[in-house]
């Protein structure tokens, strides 16, 4: 490789999801005190130039972002290798800790998981942080989420096929009446809303979202505005389609790292549950097939790990 | 302790045979039935329901449901169910019943340990096709139903770990919210967050801290303010979470006080309790009344029904 050819690929190789480690170790290894001084010059986003001073300094914030991409691997491998239980207790934890941005997270645990596997989430976070989850949620989340959050987490919902085709078409309608007063009555303050999203089974749930279609002619999701119920309602009634969405907007470049996280988490966490229909979807959706996304946006042994995990029982 | 006496070894086919004999052809032999039923623990009761199907092909808890009749029937048909199926039975009834009893809904809720009421909650999935907080959530609202709705849904921590700080925060938030007469949403939704979601430990840490403060207990300070069915469930809770035992001989006491008796209440207290901590019960009620609970119920009930009270409290022939 010339020189300038392996002045672009050592800066592609820390700019993605993860970090190209092959090439950190073949290029960037071999490079003489003046290659790194080129590297550094010519790389300004990375570097700053200390003119007064002559040299060039890396930039503390991409340093910092830099931290987090290289421990990504790491990050992951970790989650994999973890009881599923745990893994759920620590990813609410952290979702809790870090506040609104990652409310969403805490949505996805309790309304993706199966009943058995939510409670095994509860008690291993009683073993892990001492408290319960519906605890910690209540005390520190604050605004009009908090009744809905801490009901979510508290559900063990019958998991049956049986449904009462009557309650869901009316419960459609309770539904349908609430949004369509919104601007009388903000939709996160009513308690039937709550209840019916929170304690019904998920069998009757989709039945519901069907009997809403037919009521209304859209998606319930899409004509509720309060993020947290549309994340639930997709949760709940179309989780696949929920899951490509969150992989869609994690598989770009320049996204915040919670949004950036949310790759990993996706992939671990559905690995052995249904990442081949979300693959399935996923192809349907955007045009394009999951590996293949993920082969332009990952990078080194993150990029291998993910993959691995998806193709996995595909043979 | 619990009051039942069982034998350490039974013949399950054995047992079941006698109960057929007792209730074949006219009329039944309630004391062999009791004598049988009243002295085996719910392993053995299930055993021998096992055996009964398999010996004569006929679910022995339909036969005695049309053998027996009244206080008795009750009160037999909720002692020979699995215990979990049995507290399923008691909150679907209570939220059936016409005055809906949220009494029983609090009290389940809150004398059982996390893992007790999750197996209910599992138990009532596979009787009734519903989960217990849909069903409480659909014949409950406002605050009551958030009360409610919380505490069958939580799982409580179960450790020891006790902060103190956080027990003198919200003792505070609890006074503030019992002090205001009018109803203040906020303070109320803070006492719902406390109660549902605290490990019972934290929560009487909390409550010996108000009393400690404000020189009463909260559940008589509640009982001097409480006027609407949400403060009474609270009131309810509080004594559950800090004495269920006290918490019970209270219901019995107040079950055969005055003119009539409170069967459901005198059956579901003794019914569930005969194999945990009837014994115990039994001591407060001494204490308090100065009467034995079992000279109580004899006085209070008759027939087949006491002859089966007094069995699983213990008490021989």
């Amino acid at each position: 490789m010339e020189l300038n050819q392996e002045l672009e690929a050592v800066p592609q190789a820390l700019s993605g999801h993860g970090v190209e480690e092959s090439a950190l170790v073949t290029i960037l290894g071999k490079w003489d005190p003046l290659e790194r001084e080129a590297f550094r010059k010519k790389t300004p986003n990375l570097f700053i130039e200390d003119k007064e001073r002559h040299f060039q300094r890396w930039d503390d914030h991409y340093a910092r972002l830099l931290k987090h991409e290289f421990v990504r691997f790491k990050n992951t491998v970790m989650l994999w290798s973890m009881h599923p239980w745990e893994r759920d207790a620590r990813l609410v934890k952290e979702a809790i800790k870090k506040g609104k941005a990652s409310y969403g997270v805490l949505v996805e645990i309790a309304c993706t998981r199966s009943s058995e596997e939510l409670l095994g989430a509860r008690k291993a976070y009683h073993s892990l942080f001492d408290h319960s989850i519906e605890e910690d949620v209540a005390s520190h989340i604050h605004g009009i989420e908090r009744k809905f959050l801490v009901a979510l987490v508290s559900a063990y919902r019958y998991e049956g096929a049986k449904i009462k085709n009557e309650h869901a078409k009316s419960e459609a309608k309770i539904i349908f009446d609430v949004i369509k007063n919104a601007h009388k009555k903000p939709i996160n303050e009513d308690d039937e809303v709550i209840r019916i999203l929170a304690t019904r089974s998920k069998p009757h749930l989709k039945a519901l979202y069907n009997h809403y279609k037919d009521i209304s002619g859209k998606n319930l999701d899409e004509d509720l505005d309060d993020i947290r119920f549309k994340e639930a309602v997709q949760c709940l009634c179309t989780p696949q389609i929920y899951f490509c969405k969150v992989l869609d907007s994690a598989l770009k470049i320049d996204v915040d790292k919670n949004t950036k996280k949310a790759l990993g988490r996706v992939i671990v966490t559905r690995a052995d549950i249904d990442i081949k229909e979300i693959m399935a979807d996923y192809n349907n959706l955007y045009g394009v097939t999951l590996p293949h996304k993920i082969q332009d946006i990952a990078k080194g042994n993150y990029k291998d790990f993910l993959l691995n995990l998806i193709a996995r029982g595909s043979n | 302790m619990g009051t039942l006496i069982a034998p350490t070894n039974h013949s399950p086919l054995e047992d079941a045979e006698a109960i057929r004999k007792a209730v074949k052809g006219w009329g039944t032999d309630e004391k062999v039935i009791i004598t049988i039923l009243g002295h085996r623990d719910a392993i053995q009761r299930q055993k021998i329901r096992e055996a009964y199907y398999e010996l004569f092909q006929e679910d022995l808890i339909k036969r005695l449901e049309s053998e027996l009749s009244g206080d008795f029937e009750r009160a037999m048909y909720r002692w020979i169910v699995e215990p979990s199926e049995r507290y399923a039975l008691l909150a679907n009834i209570a939220l059936r019943h016409a005055d809906r009893n949220y009494d029983v809904i609090v009290e389940i809720a809150c004398a059982l340990s996390p893992e007790e009421l999750f197996i209910v909650r599992r138990a009532y999935h596979n009787r009734y096709h519903h989960s217990l907080e849909e069903d409480v959530a659909a014949n409950t609202s406002g605050h009551l139903r958030q009360l409610l709705v919380g505490l069958v849904s939580s799982f409580r921590y179960g450790g020891n770990e006790i902060n103190a700080k956080l027990a003198q925060s919200e003792a505070d938030i609890l006074h503030e919210a019992i002090k205001l007469k009018d109803k203040n949403s906020n303070k109320d939704e803070e006492v719902i967050r406390i109660l549902t979601t605290r490990s019972k430990i934290q929560l009487v840490a909390t409550f010996n801290r108000y009393r400690d403060d404000h020189g009463i207990a909260i559940t008589k300070k509640l009982s001097d303010e409480a006027s609407d069915d949400f403060h009474k469930a609270v009131n309810i809770a509080i004594r559950c979470i800090q004495d269920h035992k006290k918490y019970y001989e209270k219901v019995l006491r107040n079950a055969m006080k005055g003119g009539g008796t409170n069967e459901d209440a005198l059956t579901r207290v003794i019914v569930t309790r005969a194999e945990k901590d009837l014994n115990d019960i039994k001591e407060i009620y001494y204490k308090r009344n100065s009467v034995h609970l079992e000279d109580s119920v004899a006085k209070e009930t008759s027939g087949d029904y006491k002859k089966f009270l007094l069995t699983l409290m213990g008490k021989e022939d």
